[in-house]
């Protein structure tokens, strides 16, 4: 396949929506990694919040009229909630036991939320159209650019860095990375470590949710679209460590246009690309490209 | 020692009266599941390695299976052979690359090279894309026996699942077998002894994904198909929760898992449809809170309280 021979327009097509993909992957891995820092669970059920992030958005409209704008705030609120109930009467009891067992009860978890809405709206998707005041393309004279890409990916790119500051430069970021790194001694200092490790698995599903509403419009709202990105963000997660916040950021943009750039070069490998990419870096660098082996 | 003869010896007989008493094709599909749950015990319950990609093993062995069948003209017995080596040599390949890393990043890469593996599934053309490989005949064993009749279809897969189950029971109990407990238990204690141990767990991975290609290619034979449901994320949880519910590291145990799975689904698939994820999805999560022997585990701690006069 020769390069040149392609059409700019569709290149940098694909670029925009690889890089709009990318920005799902960093909200998601992010949301994964804060979540795995406190914790020490991965959450397989984040798929399954993004999934429900959009259709609760998808309700709010259908049926109480309440718009895109609203539920960028809403949905994220509602998943939270339900998310918090789990996490306090269900998954808090298995923090002392093998990390394993949280990932499969939140396994179980996404079945259970993925079955439910598959059994409530079926698997074909439902539409969600862009907010008008997004519509329409910006004009780049050798491209036209949607204004709803453009949207999401200044506003993922936004909330991605909001994290990074809140977590490595404010007061209240200091106290999650003390609670990481030793909860007894940070409680020890009065600080109320089971708040905290609350509100990080709230924050963290709550990003999963926020990417649910951004991603409504451009992707049919069905069932499963949490899990084919799960699967995919668990790769990006590998590649990239947990360790780092702007590792997974960097991460998640990169590989989401290196996807959309496998769209235009070789097709057939766009959907693998990613898992490759983990592969070549397990074989070079284990612990990933800004892991720290523990 | 008299009274397990007896208890073997009885079970033996059962199972080879039931296909006359009850539907062969679902004891067979009980067989089938039940050896890649064991299969995938060996693996979880004895070595400790949460593999969340088995399906890419028990799914890409049915199709090479029925592709060897179907468009080569290979006999049963070579096609199965054709699947359980599918299955060892991915092992071999995903099992070196997830060793690499630990616990639950050990799941995510496994799972992630599964996703692969189905992505390849979709995509190369002798698996029929989203069709599947379908009407894959089931021909004469060894050139002799008819397949086609259910009956002997049955024995033929009860002799190789007794035979893997056998197999895998004679790893657990050989002294690779208690090399391999002493990682689960303490990796580094193990390490430590001077045991290589990223080599023990590759050599479990590979002959825990080479039984379930074994138990993926009876299966192509058994229902003549090969789906892309089989390499599914969905099917890599199944093996999990059926082994769950059986009862981590029982020997047995991971049969009763996915004979329980197994018949739910088949009893709730046209009772409930699209709902049976959802309870699978629940008994999971109740598995994981409050039944964590599983089956097989619990039984056994009954009968330590209450022994036997």
């Amino acid at each position: 396949m020769n390069l040149v021979s392609i059409p700019l327009p569709a290149l940098f097509g694909q670029l925009t929506l690889g890089l709009v993909n990318g920005c799902f992957y960093a909200l998601l891995s992010l949301g994964l990694a804060v979540i795995f820092g406190m914790l020490h669970i991965v959450n397989f059920a984040h798929g399954a919040m993004y999934t429900m992030g959009a259709f609760v958005a998808w309700l709010a409209l259908h049926a109480f009229g309440i718009g895109y704008w609203p539920s960028l705030l809403l949905a994220p609120i509602v998943v939270v909630a339900f998310g918090v109930v789990i996490e306090r009467l269900l998954l808090r009891h298995l923090y002392q036991l093998d990390h394993l067992y949280s990932l499969l009860f939140t396994f179980g978890l996404a079945l259970a939320v993925e079955g439910l809405f598959r059994h409530q709206f079926g698997v074909s998707g439902l539409p969600y159209s862009i907010p008008t005041e997004l519509e329409g393309t910006f004009d780049l004279g050798f491209m036209r650019l949607p204004r709803y890409r453009v949207w999401v990916v200044v506003v993922s790119i936004a909330v991605c860095f909001a994290t990074w500051f809140g977590i490595e430069r404010t007061r209240l970021g200091s106290r999650l990375r003390a609670a990481t790194e030793n909860a007894a001694l940070t409680s020890a200092f009065g600080i109320n470590v089971p708040i905290l490790v609350m509100s990080t698995f709230a924050f963290g599903i709550g990003l999963a949710a926020f990417a649910g509403v951004l991603a409504a419009p451009l992707v049919q709202v069905n069932p499963l679209m949490g899990s084919n990105l799960i699967i995919v963000v668990f790769a990006v997660v590998v590649i990239g460590g947990m360790g780092s916040i702007l590792g997974s950021i960097f991460t998640g943009l990169g590989l989401g246009v290196l996807e959309g750039m496998a769209k235009v070069v070789y097709p057939e490998a766009s959907a693998t690309v990613v898992f490759v990419v983990m592969v070549v870096v397990l074989l070079i660098r284990p612990s990933g490209l800004f892991g720290k082996e523990s | 020692m008299n009274r397990r003869l007896i208890l073997v010896a009885s079970v033996f007989g059962l199972l080879l009266v039931l296909p006359h008493v009850a539907y062969p094709v679902l004891l067979m599909k009980l067989m089938c599941f039940g050896l890649f749950a064991c299969a995938f015990n060996l693996l979880l319950g004895y070595t400790g390695l949460l593999s969340f990609g088995h399906a890419a093993f028990f799914g890409l062995s049915a199709y090479v299976t029925g592709h060897a069948i179907k468009v080569w003209g290979f006999t049963p017995e070579l096609g199965v052979l054709a699947g359980t080596v599918t299955g060892l040599m991915l092992g071999v390949v995903v099992g070196a690359v997830a060793i690499r890393r630990q616990g639950i990043y050990f799941a995510m890469i496994t799972l992630a090279l599964a996703q692969m593996v189905y992505f390849l599934c979709l995509q190369l053309p002798f698996t029929g894309g989203e069709d599947g490989l379908q009407e894959v005949p089931r021909g004469r064993l060894l050139g002799m026996i008819d397949l086609t009749s259910d009956v002997a279809m049955y024995y033929f897969v009860l002799a190789m699942s007794v035979a893997a189950v056998w197999l895998i029971h004679r790893i657990i109990d050989s002294p690779f077998g208690q090399i391999v407990k002493a990682i689960r238990d303490n990796e580094a204690r193990a390490q430590s002894l001077g045991y290589d141990v990223n080599r023990f767990k590759l050599l479990v991975f590979v002959l825990s994904a080479a039984i379930s290609g074994l138990a993926g290619a009876l299966k192509v034979l058994v229902f003549q198909f090969a789906t892309l449901s089989d390499v599914h994320w969905h099917a890599s949880g199944e093996v999990v929760l059926m082994t769950l519910l059986g009862g981590l590291g029982t020997e047995l145990g991971p049969i009763a898992g996915a004979a329980v799975v197994v018949l739910l689904q088949n009893g709730l698939a046209d009772k409930v449809g699209s709902l049976v994820t959802v309870i699978m999805g629940v008994i999971f999560m109740t598995c994981v809170l409050m039944f964590r022997k599983g089956i097989a585990g619990s039984l056994a701690g009954l009968v330590k309280r209450h022994p036997p006069a």
